[in-house]
């Protein structure tokens, strides 16, 4: 307990100070700060609309900080999320496509697994180079992202796409119909309520995969503290020759921290495909993949960090649109200049801690 | 010295408290100009606190500090600097990969104009070697050189800024024998110059043979301060420990029975082909130690890493118990009975930020009962690391501490504790007691010997003589990968050992 409140202390202490700084910009350009906050308080987490869309905004980057936090953990950064929750979309969406007539539940679970397997795969390359050959994670993740996106637009644009449709987009593997949809999907918050008598908006995406990525959460929780390879995955990170000594193969738990990765931001094609665009839509991702850091890195690298920070992101993303349209000279752009000051002040506190450490060092 | 102050530096009634902890109380200390001044105590006695006092990197919640018999604030390593004080760390702060002269300059480099004066820097920088018997060439890049050469550049750092009051911190905990020799001619000739030497350390011969004056410190507080000319080591030892300490290995006869580790002609090339084994072949029987004697870096660290599997030999056998054990793996070899106190236990034996009782598991985590088919017994890990904390004394006994916050003692007491726990049949030690407090090394050294006197048999290697001879039922001397010989610890001085040591 003792733990959870001294972790939880300084994240909250850079929110708030990035909150002020936040506030004082507003203030800058002429506008009310309390305004706009009550306005960020209403729109992203009051009543069911409110916390509905947020926790919509959220799911995705639950699962791309629980991506980069694993990876971490094992001492690698991965900055590649993006590019793997690019293609395991795009998989998700060909699974549907590919197997018209089969069951809907078939083809959901093997739709899912596509996701997980394909974003898994591309985040292992980078991980079996940098096992094998040295090659750094950063470098490679980042090559690969580009690689993605090349690849898959090419296959929606001339493989997949509609034929004259406006939007690069492939066809739906599912049609909504007086708000009844059939096809390959999954079931959406209202729904999922509904037999329990819970009346929930229809209109609101937030679906079943947000439900996944909570218990995904407590796998990953699990596996990391308290399991032997969760054991051994960290062992690596936190010190490889120590790791070695313990007879622990570091190469090894490099692939395996990458393709666990791979698989988590992979899962943000199932929050998009089957739980909200039913298709892959070209550029749906406004960088999930890199937000997931800065959620990875305000969470603590802890699943149930990552699950607030995520919260805390797509409260901001679900207010930007109010505040641009309900103020009168603050864009949705304070919100990425928000996002940015808390990183800084994360930021800050590592290098402080950094400092303290040295100092120590010197001490000692 | 009569007419100047009467001391060079002077603490008075100095304390620093950090949180609960007095890590310093009432501390006072007077240090004679041109003296080398000792101060000794265990980890945690509270000397490192001190000096960094002095050196700014602490503020003192109470008391006066004297320069030159004028009371001074020190606000930061700067004016520490500012008013003579020069600083060597135990951990070097040099950069690898410049030169020498650059890192001396680093932080007040010479200039002409807008540039760096090189030309200017290289030529103090060799004037001040020259000066002081700091032979070191100016312009070999930093992580080319060795240990010693690099701690006399940390010396020359400071000398450069003008220091007249040099504090050494634990100067000799990384040298081999003959670096400490020179380093000793080095201070001595530095004394002689006038300059004012402090020197932290809990090696005993050391203070004795070096120093003027000594210092005492336990739990924060100065114990006593006496001249070296009336103090005894045991003297010395008791009022650092706090009770009565065994100096010298109390140990039975051997009584080597069948083999339990045989080497046979093992050679290994290092990554840039150079020899760091050579037809090494040798055999430790149960129930005796093999001491392994060498300045470092010719094998010895190579071989108990080939030992413990953390690296393949090119050619040679490594054989336990008859069985050939050479291509397999240390968690293979741990599961044979094999223990291995690493070296470098830092990077090596611990999860630095990882807590004691998942330490306490490094190199077990996937064996039953610590493991489960998917689950760590956390309930058996945590009985059998407070056990562990228990019986091999690590203190604070908190099994949910970061590793990084506790002394080396302490922490080599948890690596112990770990590896002896499962009563290895082969144990392998390098350098088990360095930089570890003299309560600890005792008790380190008295495990062994149990754990020999039940049958284990023993590979030690160590940088310390001392610890060679008195450890050691066998000792063989390494020299550029190769063993050159075997001596008897009983009748075997240590100039002979010194020489072959240096290939003589």
């Amino acid at each position: 307990m003792k733990g959870l409140i001294s972790s939880l202390k300084l994240p909250l202490i850079a929110v708030t100070a990035a909150f002020l700084v936040g506030g004082v910009i507003v203030w800058l350009v002429g506008d009310d700060p309390f305004f706009v906050y009550e306005l960020f308080f209403t729109s992203a987490f009051k009543g069911a609309e409110g916390i509905g869309y947020t926790l919509f905004y959220a799911t995705p980057l639950i699962f791309t900080g629980l991506a980069v936090a694993v990876a971490f953990k094992c001492g690698l950064l991965n900055i590649g999320a993006e590019g793997q929750l690019i293609v395991a979309a795009f998989a998700t969406a060909w699974v549907g496509l590919m197997l018209p007539g089969w069951p809907t539940l078939i083809v959901v679970v093997l739709a899912m697994l596509a996701a997980i397997v394909v974003g898994g795969v591309w985040s292992g390359v980078p991980g079996v180079l940098k096992a094998k050959f040295g090659a750094h994670e950063v470098i490679t993740t980042i090559m690969m992202n580009f690689i993605a996106f090349g690849i898959v637009s090419y296959l929606t644009q001339y493989h997949y796409r509609k034929p004259g449709d406006a939007i690069l987009e492939t066809y739906p593997i599912a049609e909504v119909k007086g708000g009844v949809v059939t096809g390959t999907h999954l079931p959406r918050m209202h729904a999922l309520l509904a037999p329990f008598g819970v009346s929930f908006p229809e209109h609101i995406p937030l679906n079943l995969s947000f439900l996944l990525a909570i218990g995904v959460c407590v796998i990953v929780y699990v596996f990391l503290w308290k399991t032997k390879w969760g054991y051994e995955l960290r062992a690596v990170g936190a010190s490889p020759t120590a790791a070695e000594y313990g007879g622990i193969s570091t190469s090894k738990n490099i692939v395996i921290a990458m393709v666990i990765s791979g698989m988590l931001a992979g899962g943000v094609g199932i929050n998009e495909v089957l739980g909200y665009r039913y298709r892959y839509y070209d550029g749906f991702s406004p960088q999930y993949g890199f937000t997931g850091i800065a959620v990875a890195l305000l969470g603590r690298n802890h699943p149930a960090g990552v699950v607030l920070a995520a919260i805390l992101f797509g409260a901001l993303q679900r207010s930007a649109l109010f505040i641009n349209i309900f103020t009168d000279k603050v864009s949705k752009d304070w919100v990425v200049i928000l996002q940015a000051v808390i990183i800084l002040f994360v930021a800050c506190e590592e290098i402080f801690k950094f400092r303290s450490r040295r100092l120590k060092v010197a001490a000692e | 010295m009569t007419d100047g102050p009467k001391y060079a530096i002077e603490m008075r009634g100095v304390t620093k408290r950090f949180g609960a902890l007095v890590a310093n109380d009432r501390v006072n200390l007077a240090v004679a100009p041109g003296s080398i001044h000792a101060i000794i105590g265990e980890n945690g006695a509270g000397k490192s606190t001190a000096m960094n006092i002095l050196y700014g990197f602490y503020k003192a919640d109470q008391g006066q500090i004297l320069i030159d018999g004028e009371v001074r604030s020190i606000e930061g390593p700067s004016d520490a600097i500012k008013l003579g004080l020069g600083m060597v760390h135990q951990h070097f702060m040099l950069v690898d990969t410049l030169t020498v002269t650059e890192n001396i300059i680093l932080g007040a480099e010479p200039l002409s104009g807008m540039a760096i004066d090189f030309a200017k820097a290289r030529a103090r920088v060799l004037d001040l070697s020259n000066q002081y018997g700091l032979q070191v060439d100016p312009d070999a890049r930093v992580g080319r050189l060795s240990v010693g050469q690099q701690q006399r550049v940390e010396i020359l750092k400071t000398l450069y800024r003008g220091a007249r009051i040099l504090i050494l911190d634990e100067p000799t905990a990384v040298l081999t024998p003959q670096e400490v020799a020179e380093l000793f001619s080095i201070l001595r000739g530095l004394r002689e110059q006038g300059k004012t030497i402090i020197i932290i350390t809990h090696k005993l011969a050391e203070v004795l043979a070096l120093s003027g004056n000594i210092t005492v410190m336990r739990d924060g507080k100065v114990i006593g301060g006496l001249a070296t000319k009336d103090a005894t080591a045991s003297e010395l030892a008791r009022m650092m420990v706090g009770r009565e300490v065994l100096l010298r290995v109390e140990k039975r006869e051997a009584e080597p029975r069948s083999p339990t580790l045989s080497v046979q002609c093992v050679s290994l090339k290092n990554p840039d082909g150079g020899v760091a084994l050579y037809d090494v072949s040798f055999t430790v029987r149960e129930g005796e130690i093999l001491a392994i004697a060498g300045v470092e870096g010719n094998g010895q660290t190579e071989l108990i890493e080939v030992l413990a599997g953390l690296r393949r030999p090119d050619s040679g056998e490594v054989r336990l118990d008859g069985r050939n054990i050479t291509p397999l793996g240390p968690h293979e070899r741990k599961s044979l009975g094999v223990a291995h106190i690493p070296e470098d236990r830092r990077r090596r034996g611990l999860l630095l930020d990882f807590d004691l009782a998942e330490n306490s598991i490094l190199g077990l985590h996937s064996d039953r009962p610590v493991s489960g088919a998917f689950l760590l017994n956390k309930q058996f890990i945590t009985a059998r690391a407070e056990r562990l904390v228990k019986d091999y004394d690590v203190r604070p006994p908190d099994i949910k501490l970061a590793a990084r916050g506790f002394s080396g003692g302490n922490q080599q007491k948890l690596i112990i504790g770990r590896e002896f726990d499962s009563k290895p049949k082969l144990i392998l030690a390098a350098q088990p007691t360095r930089g570890v407090d003299i309560g600890a090394i005792e008790f380190i050294h008295r495990k062994i010997i149990e754990l020999r006197d039940a049958g284990a048999a023993v590979v030690v290697v160590s940088a310390e003589l001392e610890e060679v001879l008195s450890l050691g039922d066998r000792v063989i001397v390494m020299f550029g990968g190769r063993i050159v010989g075997e001596v008897d610890p009983k009748t075997v001085t240590e100039e002979e050992l010194g020489l072959m040591m240096t290939g003589g």
